[in-house]
């Protein structure tokens, strides 16, 4: 038995963690979250706004990580629209203009479909630079946005009269899986201008680590991986969902059932392995 | 000349920074540098673009190991770019239906958002989520309690692999109220916040010391490394 373990080929490691995935998204296996103070953070500053204030959503990643960020994305634009906030997207991301396009097709024009575009919200697109883009908008955001996504200029768009900069915005939200990111967001902006910008960010499980030191003052919440927006989700349908809400609202709650296996089999992988270590020193010891 | 200027364009965009950084007066040199920044940053993925065809057709005409990836990626490259930049297939807006590239390149159903919806998106996630394989392999093989410091490193990911999905809670919700910190998910919470914390900062300050050190070493012209090599 033990010698099984000890020359376990790896094919079989894959086979069980593909199945550790795939069961529970197929049996749709469901476990409760309770929001966390960062997650209870995010939702608090995005409930202290009025209609009509401004939030930035910066999009700052790629399919290969909308797994992980796709559903707090969806919770945020969601809890936007109730508000009734006005929501400017951009991307620093080349790839971060369609998960804009996702959103607002999933989200706005599916279930909200009497915003108007221009009026109540804006896709100003991808711009090149990293945080480069970041220090010309603080100051003067016209300078690298003369049109929105379309192509239209913004001085022909509404909801842009006025805004001659970042720190007219009430809120930031970023949602980032990087480099740039809400690393980059937290320097270049809000550090520079600490009473004009407030941000909140939601990022990738690897990316959580070296935000904390960031909290609370300049980064007051965040949403971190699948559990942070399964967290956040449930706060934000709990007072929003209203009777029968779209499946698509509770993506970040679907993603951690495969979470949790996937998560108890790491567990007992490591276990074994250590058990395997610890006889063989014994034996060897011994011999 | 060839270093030269390049030298001298980097020393006075990083002089302007810092001035436009202490005084107002000079805030917008700073902005200027920037956007010029931002320029030479979207002119860079025409010269990475041509840097990938140059490096990929060498390896090809050199029937290198691999060329067949090479030819992959080449075809893969000049397919989304005809596409996407000759708007293939694309519908003129309904605004100026008189112009026939006046439609948004990627607009659903468009051959370019095909391309990205049914190659790119699932190719892109299959890649990330390939990673869940091999950590858990890797895990197996390697993550063994060898020493004290092993030890610790395999405790806090016991505790956060934990505290990180509703397991937590339920495996250690049981815990009596004197010893509540003890949960799963709070003693994730307190690691994260705590431990993980001042060892981060930590780092940021060292990183932070070095990057002042590295950037004074370019603006006096000492460190010219990202000037590259000179060779071809």
């Amino acid at each position: 038995m033990l010698d099984f373990f000890r020359n376990l080929d790896r094919r079989w490691i894959f086979l069980l963690m593909g199945l550790s995935v795939a069961v529970p998204i197929l049996l749709q296996w469901q476990f409760p979250e309770t929001p966390s103070a960062l997650s209870q953070a995010v939702f608090d500053e995005v409930e202290a706004l009025n209609e009509g204030d401004r939030v930035l959503f910066a999009f700052d990643f790629d399919p290969g990580s909308e797994g992980e960020l796709g559903p707090m994305a969806t919770s945020w634009v969601r809890h936007c629209c109730e508000k009734k906030l006005k929501m400017y997207f951009m991307s620093l991301w080349p790839v971060g203009q369609q998960m804009i396009t996702d959103n607002i097709k999933r989200v706005i024009e599916a279930d909200f479909p009497h915003l108007v575009y221009g009026e109540d919200y804006v896709n100003l697109g991808y711009k090149a630079g990293n945080e480069g883009v970041i220090k010309v908008i603080i100051s003067d955001l016209r300078q690298l946005y003369t049109t929105d996504a379309e192509g239209t200029a913004t001085d022909n768009i509404p909801m842009m009269e006025g805004i001659d900069s970042i720190k007219k915005m009430d809120l930031l939200v970023n949602i980032s899986a990087g480099y740039p990111g809400t690393k980059e967001w937290v320097q270049f902006a809000v550090t520079r201008y600490p009473d004009d910008i407030r941000m909140v960010a939601g990022c990738t499980g690897v990316q959580a680590p070296l935000l904390y030191p960031y909290i609370p003052e300049q980064l007051p919440g965040l949403l971190a991986a699948i559990k942070g927006a399964a967290e956040y989700e449930k706060l934000v349908m709990d007072k929003y969902g209203g009777e029968n809400p779209d499946a698509k609202y509770f993506e970040g709650k679907r993603r951690m059932g495969p979470q949790l296996v996937a998560h108890m089999l790491m567990i007992l992988l490591i276990i074994v392995g250590n058990i395997i270590f610890f006889v063989d020193r014994k034996r060897g010891k011994r011999s | 000349m060839k270093r030269n200027v390049p030298l001298m364009v980097a020393i006075i965009a990083g002089y302007v920074m810092i001035l436009a950084y202490f005084s107002p007066y000079t805030e917008g040199w700073g902005e200027k540098v920037m956007v010029w920044f931002d320029i030479l940053a979207a002119i860079a993925f025409v010269l990475g673009g041509g840097n990938l065809l140059k490096v990929h057709l060498k390896k090809v005409s050199d029937r290198q190991a691999g060329w067949a990836y090479s030819v992959i990626t080449v075809v893969a490259f000049l397919v989304m770019l005809i596409v996407g930049l000759g708007k293939i297939g694309v519908h003129p807006h309904e605004k100026y239906a008189h112009m026939a590239w006046s439609g948004n390149f990627s607009a659903i159903g468009s051959p370019f958002w095909w391309l990205y919806e049914y190659t790119f998106k699932p190719l892109q996630a299959t890649i990330f989520a390939m990673l869940a394989f091999y950590v858990a392999s890797a895990a197996f093989r390697a993550f063994r309690a060898k020493n004290f410091e092993a030890i610790l490193l395999l405790g806090t990911a016991f505790i956060i692999l934990l505290g990180r999905t509703a397991a937590g809670p339920y495996i250690t919700g049981w815990f009596p109220d004197w010893i509540e910190g003890l949960e799963a998910d709070k003693l994730s919470t307190y690691i994260m916040e705590v431990f993980n914390t001042a060892g981060n900062r930590a780092i940021m300050i060292g990183i932070a010391l070095g990057t002042a050190s590295v950037s004074l070493k370019i603006l006096l012209g000492v460190d010219r490394s990202y000037l590259g090599s000179g060779e071809e």
